[in-house]
């Protein structure tokens, strides 16, 4: 791959960067869909960002000079999103939870790559007893309801709840035992194929170690595919975490603010009539999950010259071989779009 | 096929191996539950006479052992055998995933078709936003949902519960029930009551099966899109067949196959979403008694649900293989 490059004549740089060369390249609807997953995700990360800017109060604040807020007050000009179930300000919440959510995702898909990455690279390397002892417990791991596993390990991480990054990393770590066996079985599957090639032959015959040829030869070939499963495991990720918020895994309210638990203490308002403390949080996931994923979704589009808009491949045709993620094919759907195990 | 079969074992067997570790790590099960209410001496007690005092490795051999057996232990909160907590509110959880299965069918499979047929045109965009706003939807923010619009404001359906108190009181009754309530109604003969279980069951069914409808969707659009191109399609336009029946017949019926497949993956799925389903509208189901079990640091009880799931995740998974290769005699085991 790195050997064919060289012949070609280099691009623009703006057609070189990641996520705005497929912007260039994409047409039409795919356009619109790439240019709205960009915009909520943006929205989503400037609101982690600057979450003590835009958010009116703190996540756990109950009072101000003028006294406590008061608890399920309807939304008016101070509270713009009313108050919660324990006298929170709703809007405030749902801002401070983006950030939660955020050091969650990053935290999450930082471990499962590096774990993933790296057993997949030694599994498809070696080969042998550990290799199948490896796929049988990822395919084992990987066939289990997600969040139940999740459940499992953020008892055993923290107990059920903790202090902010306690919980954040908990609620990570719980998250990333999910995503292992994803990353495991892609590059682990590019690991046998990359072996095979003559390249890695060479590297061996002029005597490179084995842990050179892995990581210098091997690895820099094979994590062509990571971006896309980044993208749509860190929608899973939000929804995970969520998930976990809800069955009153998440993290305390005292300690961070986060979606999941803050619907979990709604249920009850719900069946009084109260909408404002239900819905703010849950458009929040919504809108951060479909964001995360039609970039995701675009990005796998745009890196299949099959699905990619027609007059898109016509312009980029000199590019095909270089961008297409999975050899012969596109990504199965049913397995890395996130939709399977997720709950 | 005896190999398949076969197969269940290694993954029921590391399923359970890692799940009993894992909770192991955190103490043993009456420390968790009861640590704090207990002085260290009645704690200790208690933990040796339960036998979690022993070196691990003898326990999971009495474990690996219990579970072969059907033993799945006793739970501490409620002091009631894990077999029984899982037959009783098992059925519950069948029943939901039953109807959250219909409507993933009604809704998803015909959406998918119109999908592939208007590929790349205006509804194909519209029907793949929706796809992707279903799987974006937290199924217990649905359920919210459609509770606050349906329940809630229109008082249309009941909020919560499988059924109405006088329905329950008289499926108490009934001898030799089954535990579904759809089954029991029917049985009962009163239309009524059918009327009151299936009230209850809309909900929920639609909650979770908007989810998997949305999967639905993408899968039957993907692979219709294949069969859609193929000559045989081609042949059968050129001889007058209706486009309906192209689309129904023609290019459907080969696109199943691809999808039965990955309907054992999205087994694991609905039970994942069952438990935040259940626990949203407070369906008694496995899911929302591990909740309840998870609340009460029931460990006991948590891992004897979790191990059964996963037998049922095995199971499902290798019926599904074996009916694959019965409809394509491509795959064989």
């Amino acid at each position: 791959m790195t050997t064919t490059t060289r012949s070609v004549p280099r691009r623009r740089l703006v057609d070189r960067l990641p996520v705005l060369k497929q912007l260039h390249q994409s047409v039409g609807i795919q356009r619109g869909m790439l240019v709205t997953g960009l915009v909520l995700t943006g929205i989503f990360i400037v609101s982690a960002f600057l979450a003590p800017l835009i958010a009116p109060y703190g996540f756990s604040q109950i009072r101000d000079e003028s006294g406590t807020f008061g608890t399920q007050q309807p939304p008016s000009a101070q509270h713009i999103l009313g108050t919660t179930v324990s006298g929170f300000d709703v809007f405030s919440r749902v801002v401070w939870g983006a950030q939660t959510a955020l050091g969650v995702v990053v935290i999450a898909v930082a471990l499962s790559i590096v774990a993933g990455v790296l057993l997949g690279l030694v599994s498809g390397y070696f080969g042998g007893w550990l290799d199948r002892v490896l796929v049988v417990v990822c395919d084992a791991v990987y066939a289990f309801p997600s969040l139940l596993l999740a459940i499992v390990m953020s008892i055993v991480i923290s107990g059920g709840q903790s202090s902010l990054w306690g919980g954040i990393f908990a609620a990570a770590i719980s998250i990333t035992v999910v995503f292992i066996p994803q990353y495991f079985r892609v590059i682990r599957a590019e690991t046998v194929r990359i072996k095979a090639e003559a390249f890695v032959e060479s590297a061996r015959v002029i005597g490179a170690s084995n842990g050179r040829i892995m990581f210098r030869h091997v690895l820099r070939n094979a994590t062509r595919t990571l971006p896309l499963i980044f993208t749509l495991n860190a929608s899973e990720a939000i929804l995970t975490l969520a998930g976990l918020g809800f069955l009153g895994f998440g993290i305390e309210p005292t300690a961070a603010a986060e979606w999941g638990f803050d619907l979990n203490r709604a249920i009850a308002d719900v069946s009084s009539g109260i909408w404002w403390t239900a819905v703010p949080p849950g458009i929040a996931i919504v809108l951060t999950v479909l964001g995360v994923t039609l970039v995701g979704e675009s990005l796998n589009d745009l890196s299949d010259p099959r699905l990619r808009g027609r007059r898109a491949v016509a312009a980029d045709a000199g590019a095909v071989a270089e961008t297409s993620v999975v050899p012969g094919g596109s990504i199965d759907p049913g397995t890395i779009d996130g939709t399977d195990g997720r709950a | 096929m005896l190999v398949r079969f076969l197969l269940i074992f290694p993954t029921i067997f590391i399923l359970v191996t890692l799940v009993f570790l894992l909770m192991r790590t955190t103490g043993d099960p009456i420390t968790a539950a009861l640590g704090g209410r207990l002085t260290a001496d009645q704690l200790a007690e208690r933990v040796a006479a339960a036998g979690y005092d022993r070196p691990l490795f003898v326990q999971y051999l009495e474990y690996l052992g219990q579970i072969f057996t059907g033993n799945f232990g006793t739970t501490l909160s409620d002091n009631r055998p894990v077999l029984e907590v899982l037959v009783v509110y098992g059925a519950a959880t069948v029943e939901l995933a039953f109807y959250a299965l219909i409507v993933a069918f009604i809704v998803g499979i015909p959406l998918g078709m119109i999908a592939a047929y208007f590929r790349d045109k205006a509804p194909d965009a519209v029907l793949r936003i929706l796809a992707i706003l279903f799987y974006a939807t937290p199924v217990f923010f649905a359920g919210l949902l459609l509770k606050l619009v349906f329940a809630v404001t229109l008082k249309w359906l009941p909020v919560s519960g499988r059924a109405s108190t006088s329905t329950e009181l008289q499926f108490a009754l009934l001898d030799g029930r089954s535990g579904i309530y759809l089954v029991d109604a029917i049985r009962s003969g009163d239309a009524e009551v059918i009327g009151d279980v299936l009230s209850h069951a809309v909900l929920p069914g639609l909650a979770l099966g908007l989810l998997t409808a949305g999967v639905f969707l993408r899968l039957v659009r993907a692979n219709m899109i294949g069969t859609l191109g193929t000559d045989y399609v081609d042949a059968a336009r050129s001889r007058g067949v209706s486009e309906f029946r192209l689309v129904r017949t023609h290019a459907y019926r080969p696109a199943l196959i691809p999808i039965i497949t990955v309907i054992g993956l999205q087994v694991a799925m609905l039970l994942g979403g069952a438990v935040l389903t259940e626990t949203t509208f407070e369906w008694k189901g496995l899911g929302f008694q591990l909740s309840e079990y998870l609340q009460a640091r029931d460990f006991v009880a948590v891992q004897g649900i979790v191990v059964l799931l996963a037998v049922i995740v095995a199971v499902t998974n290798f019926i599904v293989d074996i009916v694959a290769a019965l409809i394509d005699p491509r795959v064989r085991y």
